[in-house]
């Protein structure tokens, strides 16, 4: 019995901008159904149109059914009725989701007024309850709590609660956990798993991210430019893809448990909704496209038992049992020659020894007086040798950013030393500098605001090779251009008239422009969708092979860093928790604190997702103002909570340093009783395979 | 690149074609103009005082008998100047105060900002009033330095704010790590960036500093009779604009024109540099 029919919707923006494309649709009571698709591919637009919540100038056709019920050309009085009662939905930023003058509290009971006729005490202890329910400890005093006093985390928590107050029979959730770190990700969709067994709703659960789908949904929707390309069960879908783009996507993302060797990228762009190719919407970008795709538009037909297919070849690839391998070209990457010298005999480019950086936390408008000390970076040590790839992994607020400041600016550090190509940035002067500035480049994480949108892209290239004397500048240019995959003639164009895959390209060009030693990546990847993204990754992988470069990455994508990375250092906290190869540290883990990142890690296969053992981490980052003492991470370690009273006392007087691991060559972890485990173990279906 | 491809989209933009020929136009009016007329702007035809506008004298003539078509063009000339120079140092000069100051903060910020607010408090008009018979005999050009110097200063608290926000934009800071010297940023990437708003500010600065120098020359500061201007001549024929609309509406006209033109052509560089307009 289905909760939810949708059929054939089609939503138009002015100026004939078709976002949605006929989209049809079931969800089942207890169903968790997943859609998935690029930025712009219509995806949110649909759940909008369905919650009626699209702006007024948009036309909307087709039919959305709650319950046999029509939603669409519904009456907006009755419509409210409808919303938050029977369908709720879960927006991406938590924090605009709420108004910022009521406590949670207030709002998660005005919901459940609106909707119920209970009375002020009955709904506030309803409120109570409901935050109890999705995990907020001490319910009954964070409903006292106003929107900006909570996490992240917490806050989407809130959301569900919110979301759940009347007991819906459909939750749409958009993007629900993208803007949060792995670790609280992996709690709210435990919280998600709650609630809907709780109330028992059909789910649609909107996101870009195949991990979280794997994990969470029963069917799955692909949507491109607009339309539904591929729909099947979750396994049938990610085993047995029989459309080119979702065999693609599947292709291009990169895994954690390091089963690819080279990441498959989907070439060009997705189509603009106002210019549509004639046929089939990705037939230019498809490496199976042949004459008869550009004759119309491919319908969605059945396949099968509940599977749908936009492909005009779907039963060939069907026959030959084909996958994103065999259909995409495969990128070969040369491999470095830096790599074969072993790491003891390269030289180091970047050393990091005991750096400290403390912020000082003042208050008072005219007299200010220090109140405190936020431990950004409290002493972290690492090197990188010539041709290596370093990267710092943490979530947010652990202290990755300063510390790629403080490598940047080359001024003398609070404390501590860093040394860039032997170099001590306490001793240089103002010309040793600027030249050492050749040397050490950076690539930001948003492509847009790192590119001057003023500064046509020829004059953001050239701008370091002027700003060092260089000659030959516009020849330079355009070699650079070519270098990552631009044309020389889009030296005249502006910034924003690129992709976002082509603007952080145009970024990477302009950090070589000088042939820096070494490059610090900031994100260089988060801000793009999964198939462009491995495009990028591809072109640093290969850039760093040809060059000789070496790389300092920042993210927090581990799946990402798993694939480009020579070796890895976990932070928590302004502290480095775990180092060392990238295969010592992924397979074997010892630190908790990565045992549990990586646990909390979606990985894109079904099969997988439904048979591993997370490792739940409870609470939140503590505030870097006020680390806890000894072990910073003891508060939320699995491990401190088994430990014996006598154990204990170690973590909380004692803060580790990183020692290195007995049996493996290059692995250290900061924990008093590191033991390594294995977190993420192959499928079936990969042995298989 | 940059210039070349700015100038390349501002010689595509229509708006700009049209107000660029405007401009042209009134410039060729105000200095060839003169040299087709019967009549030098100091001449007085004691003939015909207040007359309408006729096949002799063009645009009429003043009280005095002056030919208004001579005397216009003649105070045009002055007043074109004037604008574009006071526009252009008003303008440039809290451009620079501005990023200056929000760019480098700590005391730069204070020092400028002090004197930002010291010129906002004062009054300009007495500052001028009690500096102008000092420069009496000299150039005039120290009157636009004078007329600009009391403009700029709220423009620049607001470039001030701006560029706090542009300060913290990761290109601003790739430039730094790019090795370039702070001046340059603030020049290359800063400046650019805030040119929307500069530019509007450009725009209606010539138009007050046309208004501003009648109003101070009605006082007696600034140009002097017999010399004349656009601003002392719409202020004059304001006056009797219902009686004798020749005597007000060829001076203002003008002005409209000007201002107009510059407008467009404002515009018009507004798109040029602004990479997300179509136009």
């Amino acid at each position: 019995m289905s909760i939810l029919e949708v059929r054939d919707l089609t939503v138009t923006f002015p100026g004939g901008i078709q976002a949605v494309r006929g989209v049809s649709y079931d969800v089942a009571q207890g169903e968790v159904l997943g859609i998935v698709g690029e930025s712009g591919s219509g995806k949110s637009v649909t759940s909008l149109a369905i919650m009626g919540l699209l702006p007024q100038n948009a036309v909307v056709s087709g039919s959305v059914k709650l319950h046999g019920q029509e939603l669409l050309g519904m009456e907006e009085g009755e419509l409210t009725r409808v919303r938050g009662k029977a369908i709720s939905m879960i927006f991406q930023d938590p924090l605009s989701a709420f108004t910022p003058v009521y406590t949670i509290g207030e709002q998660i009971a005005e919901a459940v007024r609106v909707h119920q006729k209970v009375g002020k005490d009955k709904a506030a202890r309803r409120a109570v309850e409901l935050l109890d329910l999705v995990g907020i400890p001490h319910p009954d005093v964070r409903a006292k709590a106003f929107p900006h006093e909570f996490s992240g985390g917490m806050r989407q928590r809130a959301m569900i609660a919110m979301a759940i107050a009347n007991d819906p029979d459909l939750l749409i959730c958009d993007e629900p956990t993208t803007a949060l770190d792995v670790t609280i990700q992996a709690q709210v969709l435990e919280v998600l798993k709650t609630a809907q067994a709780e109330t028992g709703a059909g789910i649609v659960m909107i996101t870009h991210d195949l991990g979280v789908i794997a994990g969470m949904a029963d069917r799955v929707l692909v949507m491109y430019a607009g339309r539904p390309v591929e729909q099947g069960v979750v396994d049938d879908i990610y085993y047995r893809p029989r459309m080119p783009y979702t065999m693609g996507l599947l292709a291009s993302i990169p895994r954690v448990d390091g089963e690819q060797d080279t990441l498959v990228p989907i070439e060009g762009n997705p189509p603009s909704p106002a210019a549509l190719p004639p046929g089939c919407p990705f037939a230019p970008r498809c490496p199976m496209h042949i004459d008869a795709c550009d004759d119309e538009e491919p319908p969605l037909t059945q396949i099968g038992g509940g599977r749908y297919v936009a492909c005009i070849r779907s039963r060939e690839i069907e026959h030959k049992g084909m996958t994103g391998a065999d259909v995409f070209p495969v990128p070969v990457i040369p491999p470095s020659d830096v790599a074969r010298v072993p790491r003891e005999e390269r030289e180091t480019v970047l050393e990091l020894d005991n750096l400290v950086r403390h912020y000082p936390l003042m208050k008072g408008a005219v007299f200010k007086r220090r109140v405190g000390t936020v431990h950004a970076v409290d002493g972290i040590t690492f090197d990188i040798a010539e041709g290596e790839t370093l990267a710092l992994v943490g979530e947010s607020g652990c202290g990755k950013t300063t510390t790629l400041q403080q490598i940047m600016q080359l001024t003398p550090p609070q404390s501590g030393r860093v040394v860039v190509l032997g170099k001590d940035s306490s001793r240089l002067d103002k010309a040793a500098r600027k030249a050492l500035r050749g040397d050490l480049q950076i690539v930001f994480q948003d492509p847009m605001a790192a590119l001057d949108p003023r500064m046509p892209v020829g004059d953001i290239i050239a701008e370091p090779l002027r700003a060092h004397g260089r000659k030959n500048v516009s020849q330079r240019v355009a070699e650079l251009l070519t270098l990552v995959g631009l044309a020389p003639e889009h030296a005249e164009r502006y910034p924003q008239q690129f992709s976002g895959g082509q603007r952080q390209r145009i970024g990477i060009a302009r950090a070589l422009a000088l042939e820096p030693k070494l490059i610090v990546l900031d994100e260089p990847v988060s801000a793009l969708d999964v198939s462009i993204q491995a495009g990028v990754i591809n072109l640093l992988e290969e850039l760093k092979n040809r060059l000789g470069l070496s790389y300092l990455f920042v993210a927090h994508d581990l799946a990402v860093v798993r694939h480009l990375a020579d070796r890895v250092a976990v932070m928590y906290l302004g502290r480095i928790a775990e180092i060392g190869a990238v295969e010592n540290v992924y397979d074997r883990p010892a630190h908790p604190y990565t045992q549990a990142l990586l646990s909390a890690i979606p990985l894109p296969d079904p099969e997988m997702e439904r048979s591993r053992k997370r490792i739940l981490l409870e609470g939140d980052l503590p505030s870097p103002a006020d680390p806890p003492s000894g072990c910073r991470f003891r508060t939320r370690c699995p491990k401190f909570a088994r430990l014996s009273e006598a154990d204990k006392r170690r973590c909380v007087d004692e803060e580790p340093s990183v020692a290195r691991l007995a049996r493996a060559k290059d692995h250290g972890a900061a924990c008093h009783y590191a033991e390594e485990i294995e977190v993420i173990t192959a499928s079936e279906h990969q042995e298989e395979q | 690149m940059r210039s070349k491809v700015v100038l390349g989209r501002l010689l595509h933009n229509r708006q700009a074609r049209y107000g660029g020929i405007a401009l042209i136009l009134l410039i060729a009016l105000a200095y060839i103009g003169p040299y087709l007329g019967a009549y030098d702007w100091t001449d007085k035809d004691f003939l015909a005082f207040l007359s309408p506008p006729d096949a002799d004298h063009w645009w009429g003539t003043t009280s005095i008998g002056q030919d208004m078509y001579a005397v216009t063009l003649r105070g045009m000339q002055k007043s074109i100047v004037i604008g574009l120079l006071v526009a252009l140092f008003a303008t440039g000069l809290a451009a620079l105060v501005g990023a200056f100051a929000g760019y480098f903060g700590g005391w730069v910020d204070k020092v400028l900002m002090w004197g930002v607010d010291l010129l906002l408090v004062l009054p300009s008009f007495l500052i001028i009033a009690i500096i102008s018979p000092r420069l009496r005999g000299a150039s005039w050009l120290w009157f636009v330095v004078l007329l600009a110097a009391f403009a700029w200063m709220i423009t620049s608290r607001v470039v001030r704010s701006m560029t706090l926000s542009l300060r913290e934009r990761e290109y601003v800071q790739a430039a730094l790590y790019m090795g370039i010297p702070r001046w340059k940023i603030i020049l290359r990437h800063i400046v650019p960036n805030l040119s929307s708003l500069l530019i509007i500010d450009a725009t209606l600065n010539v138009s007050g500093a046309v208004i501003g120098e009648a109003a101070l020359s009605f006082f007696g500061f600034g140009i002097q009779p017999p010399d004349v201007s656009l601003g002392t001549l719409i202020a004059e024929g304001a006056r009797n604009a219902t009686g004798y609309p020749w005597l007000f509406a060829f001076p203002a006209g003008l002005l409209v024109l000007l201002v107009l033109a510059i407008n467009l052509i404002g515009d018009g560089l507004r798109d040029a540099l602004d990479p997300g307009s179509n136009s």
